[in-house]
C-alpha cells in the first residue's frame, strides 16, 4: 500500500481525523450530493461529505455537463413542459412532484448564477440557464460547500451503512483509497448520493457509478423502484468514451457499405441501431448540420468533439463507428425508493438524491436523460439535505452518541475462508446486462437465464471475504452490480408488458392493468411487488 | 485512456493524483506522478483539464495504445486542447491571466431551437 510522502498543497483532505461525528453525512458528491451538503450545512448542521473519487470531478456530471429541466414559471410553459413526456413516461409519473421539482430547480439554478456561474445570453439578450457545463458547474458547487463549512473526504467510498439497535442507519464507514486508511463517520441522518450504476461500461464519467449505494442502502433494509427502467443506452463513437446523443440529431446511420439503414436515429430508432450492431457495425455521419449549426455544436458541447479531433476525424464529412454503451440507472428512471416528500427511504435516518434514487416520479418509465436527471438531482438533493438536518437536529447529541453496527455483508464478513476474483463476478455481470439482445430487448426465457446465473453469482460473492484491503472497494462494487443487476431482472420479468424504456418482447403492448410502480428489495432472495400510483404518503413534511 | 505524464512539463504538483476519479495516478517523491493503474481510466479527460501546466495527454480511445509521442502531440497542439476549448485554466506569462470559460459561450439555445 502506497503512503502519503508526500501532501500537494491543492486541497487534499486525506488528512482529516478518519473517525468523525456529524449532524448529516453526504454520501456521494456529484449534483445531487454537493446540492444536499448545502442545503444541509445552511439549515445549520455539521456536515461531511464523502466520495469515491474528487468531489467536483467525479460522477457523470462532472465529466459531461447537462441540459437542465429548467422552465420559468409561466404558467403554459410549465404545462408544456409537464405534458411532453408523459406518455413517453408510460403515465407514471406524478403532476405534483414535477410542479415542486420545476420550482425547486428554477431557484437554484437562480441560485448558480447568483455564485457566479457563466451562463450565456442567448439572440435577445436573455440568460439562458437550461444547461450546464459539468467541469464548470462542480468546480462552483465544490467552491460553494466549503464556504458553508462542510468537511469533504475525497477519495473515500463508503463500504457500508451503520445502523442503531432500532434500525434507523447512523453513519458509515470506508475507506481512503490513497491512503488505505479505514473512516468511520457517526451522524444523525444519512444521505446516499452515490449516483446510479453503468456497471463500468466506460460510458463517459460513470465507472464511478456501481451502484454501491443501492448495495448499502438494501443491507440496512430500504427498497427500491422502477428497476425495469435501467436499460439506458448512450451512442458513442465505437472506439471512445463519449456517450453524447443530442447530437446525433443531426447524423445519418450507415451500413458499413455507406448506405443508410432504415428507421436507425438517435431517438426513435435507437432500437434499430441496436439491432443492426447485432450482426454488423454501424457508422454514423454528421451530414444533416449546415456549417452555421457546426459552429454552435462545438461551442455547445466542446467535449462532443474532443475523441474525433484527437483521433483526426471530422465527424461532418467522414463516417466512423458508433457504438451503444449501457448507462443503465444513470440515464435510467429506477433507484431507491422514495417515500414522502422529504425524500426519505423506507428506513429511519436515511435519505437518497440523484440518480441514487428513483426519478419514476418525474420521469415514469422513460429515461431522465437530457435534463430531467440533473433538475431531480439538484431539487431532491436540496430536500434530502435540508430533511436529514432537521431530522439530525431533532435527535439532538443521541444522534452521534447511540451504540451502532455496520450492517454490510457481501465482501465484508470476517472469518469466510472463501475469497473471491472479483473481475470476474464483474466480466460475469457485464455479460448479462451489455448484450442488447438481453437487456434491451427482454423475454421471459432470456430473463429467467440470466437471473439463474445472476443469483449464483450473488451466493458466491455474499459469503466471501474480500482478503485485503485494496481488494475491498472492488469486492463491493462487484456485489452492488450483481445486486442492481438481479433487482432489474426481477423487476422487468413481473412487468408483462411494454411500457416506457422497459421492452418486452414477448408483451409488446402496454397494459392498462400494470399502471403502477414496480417496488423491489432484498439481497438473498429478491422480492417485487405492486405500489399503486400517488400512494406514497401525502405530500408534506419539508417546507420549500 | 490516460497516455502520459510529460516529465519535461510536470511540476510536481500531484493535483492530478487528487482529482482523477479512479485513482489512476500514484504520488512519487520527488518525480512526476506515474501511471499505476491505467485499465482503471475512464476516459474522463477531468485529469488534463485540472493540470496546470498541460503534462498530460487522454488519448481519446477506451483501450490502451502501444505508445504516444510526445512531439508530434506537442506539434499538433493536442497537449492541453481541451483546456483551451473549454476555456479552462491559466495563459499568459507567468500564468496571470485566466482564460475566459466557454460556458458563456454555450449556444445549445441555438441547436434545441432547430431541434423542433
Ligand atoms: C454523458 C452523460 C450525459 C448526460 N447528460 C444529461 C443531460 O443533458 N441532462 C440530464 O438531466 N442528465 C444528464 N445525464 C445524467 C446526469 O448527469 C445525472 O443524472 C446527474 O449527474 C446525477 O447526479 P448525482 O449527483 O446523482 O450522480 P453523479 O453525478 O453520478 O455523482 C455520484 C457521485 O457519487 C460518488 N460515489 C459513488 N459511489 C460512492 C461510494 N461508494 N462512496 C462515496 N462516493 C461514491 C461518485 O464518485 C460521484 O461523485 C447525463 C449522463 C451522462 C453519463
Ligand atoms: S497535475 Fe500535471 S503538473 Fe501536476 S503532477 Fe499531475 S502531471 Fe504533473
Ligand atoms: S482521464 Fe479521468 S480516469 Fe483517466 S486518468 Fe484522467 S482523470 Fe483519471
Amino acid at each position: 500500500m502506497s503512503s502519503p510522502h508526500w501532501r500537494s498543497q491543492n486541497s487534499s483532505t486525506i488528512d482529516v481525523d478518519p473517525n468523525l461525528h456529524t449532524d448529516v453525512l453526504v454520501i456521494g458528491g456529484g449534483p445531487a450530493g454537493t446540492w444536499a451538503a448545502w442545503s444541509a450545512a445552511s439549515a445549520g448542521a455539521k456536515v461531511v461529505l464523502v466520495d469515491k473519487g474528487y468531489c467536483g470531478t467525479s460522477g457523470c456530471a462532472a465529466a459531461s455537463g447537462n441540459g437542465v429541466w429548467y422552465i420559468p414559471p409561466d404558467a403554459e410553459a410549465r404545462e408544456a413542459a409537464k405534458a411532453s413526456r408523459e406518455a413517453l413516461g408510460g403515465f407514471l409519473a406524478n403532476r405534483t412532484w414535477m410542479d415542486r421539482v420545476l420550482d425547486q430547480t428554477y431557484t437554484n439554478v437562480n441560485l448558480l448564477a447568483e455564485w457566479g456561474y457563466p451562463f450565456p445570453v442567448d439572440e435577445e439578450g436573455k440568460p439562458y440557464r437550461r444547461s450546464l457545463q459539468g467541469p464548470e458547474y462542480m468546480r462552483l458547487m465544490r467552491k460553494q460547500i466549503k464556504r458553508v463549512g462542510v468537511t469533504i473526504l475525497d477519495n473515500s467510498p463508503a463500504l457500508q451503512l451503520l445502523v442503531d439497535a432500532k434500525g434507523a442507519v447512523a453513519g458509515a464507514t470506508g475507506i481512503n483509497r490513497q491512503t488505505g486508511k479505514q473512516w468511520v463517520v457517526r451522524a444523525g441522518g444519512v444521505i446516499i448520493a452515490t449516483g446510479g450504476c453503468a456497471f463500468l461500461s466506460k460510458a463517459l464519467g460513470c465507472n464511478v457509478l456501481t451502484g454501491d449505494g443501492y448495495l448499502m442502502a438494501a443491507e440496512a433494509g430500504a427498497e427500491m423502484s422502477g428497476m425495469e427502467f435501467s436499460n439506458a443506452y448512450g451512442i458513442s463513437p465505437a472506439f471512445s468514451s463519449v456517450t453524447k446523443t443530442l447530437f446525433y440529431n443531426w447524423a445519418t446511420f450507415t451500413y458499413e457499405d455507406g448506405t443508410p439503414i432504415p428507421g436507425a436515429g438517435s431517438q426513435r430508432g435507437r432500437s434499430v441501431i441496436a439491432q443492426t450492431l447485432l450482426t454488423q457495425p454501424v457508422y454514423a455521419i454528421l451530414d444533416k448540420a449546415n456549417e452555421e449549426m457546426q459552429a454552435n455544436m462545438r461551442k455547445a458541447q466542446p467535449n462532443f468533439f474532443l475523441p474525433f479531433d484527437r483521433a483526426g476525424i471530422d465527424p461532418f464529412n467522414q463516417r466512423f463507428p458508433v457504438t451503444l454503451r449501457l448507462e443503465g440507472t444513470v440515464r435510467g428512471t429506477g433507484g431507491i425508493r422514495i417515500v414522502d416528500s422529504s425524500c426519505a427511504a423506507s428506513v429511519p435516518g436515511l435519505y437518497a438524491a440523484g440518480d441514487a434514487a428513483t426519478r419514476e416520479l418525474i420521469c415514469g418509465g422513460f429515461t431522465g436523460g437530457g435534463s430531467h436527471n440533473a433538475a431531480w438531482a439538484i431539487a431532491s438533493g436540496y430536500w434530502a439535505g435540508k430533511s436529514a438536518a432537521e431530522y439530525a437536529q431533532s435527535l439532538g447529541e443521541w444522534g452521534t452518541q447511540r451504540p451502532v453496527q455496520g450492517v454490510g455483508e457481501a465482501g465484508l464478513i470476517s472469518g469466510s475462508q472463501h475469497q473471491i476474483k472479483a473481475e470476474e463476478v464483474i466480466q460475469a455481470t457485464q455479460a448479462e446486462v451489455f448484450p442488447y439482445d438481453r437487456n434491451l430487448f427482454r423475454t421471459e426465457q432470456t430473463l429467467t437465464g440470466s437471473l439463474q446465473r445472476l443469483d449464483n453469482l450473488w451466493q458466491e460473492i455474499r459469503s466471501s471475504q474480500a482478503g485485503n484491503q485494496q481488494n475491498i472497494i472492488q469486492v463491493r462494487e462487484a456485489a452492488a452490480m450483481v445486486a442492481t443487476a438481479r433487482w432489474m431482472y426481477n423487476s422487468a420479468l413481473e412487468r408483462k408488458e411494454t411500457r416506457g424504456m422497459h421492452k418486452h418482447l414477448d408483451f409488446p403492448e402496454i397494459d392498462v392493468h400494470q399502471q403502477h410502480y414496480l417496488v423491489s428489495g432484498g439481497l438473498d432472495k429478491v422480492w417485487v411487488r405492486n405500489e399503486r400510483l400517488g400512494s406514497e404518503k401525502e405530500l408534506v413534511g419539508v417546507s420549500p | 485512456m490516460i497516455e502520459l505524464v510529460s516529465a519535461s512539463r510536470c511540476i510536481q504538483c500531484n493535483i492530478c493524483v487528487n482529482v482523477c476519479p479512479t485513482n489512476v495516478f500514484d504520488r512519487v517523491p520527488d518525480a512526476p506522478p506515474t501511471i499505476a493503474r491505467q485499465s482503471d481510466c475512464q476516459t474522463c479527460f477531468m485529469c488534463e483539464l485540472y493540470c496546470p501546466v498541460d503534462a498530460l495527454y487522454v488519448a481519446p480511445q477506451v483501450d490502451p495504445l502501444d505508445s504516444v509521442d510526445e512531439t508530434l502531440l506537442k506539434e499538433a497542439e493536442l497537449l492541453g486542447s481541451y483546456r483551451r476549448n473549454v476555456g479552462w485554466g491559466r495563459v499568459g506569462e507567468a500564468h496571470r491571466r485566466y482564460r475566459t470559460s466557454s460556458a458563456q459561450e454555450d449556444s445549445t439555445h441555438q441547436i434545441l431551437k432547430r431541434m423542433k
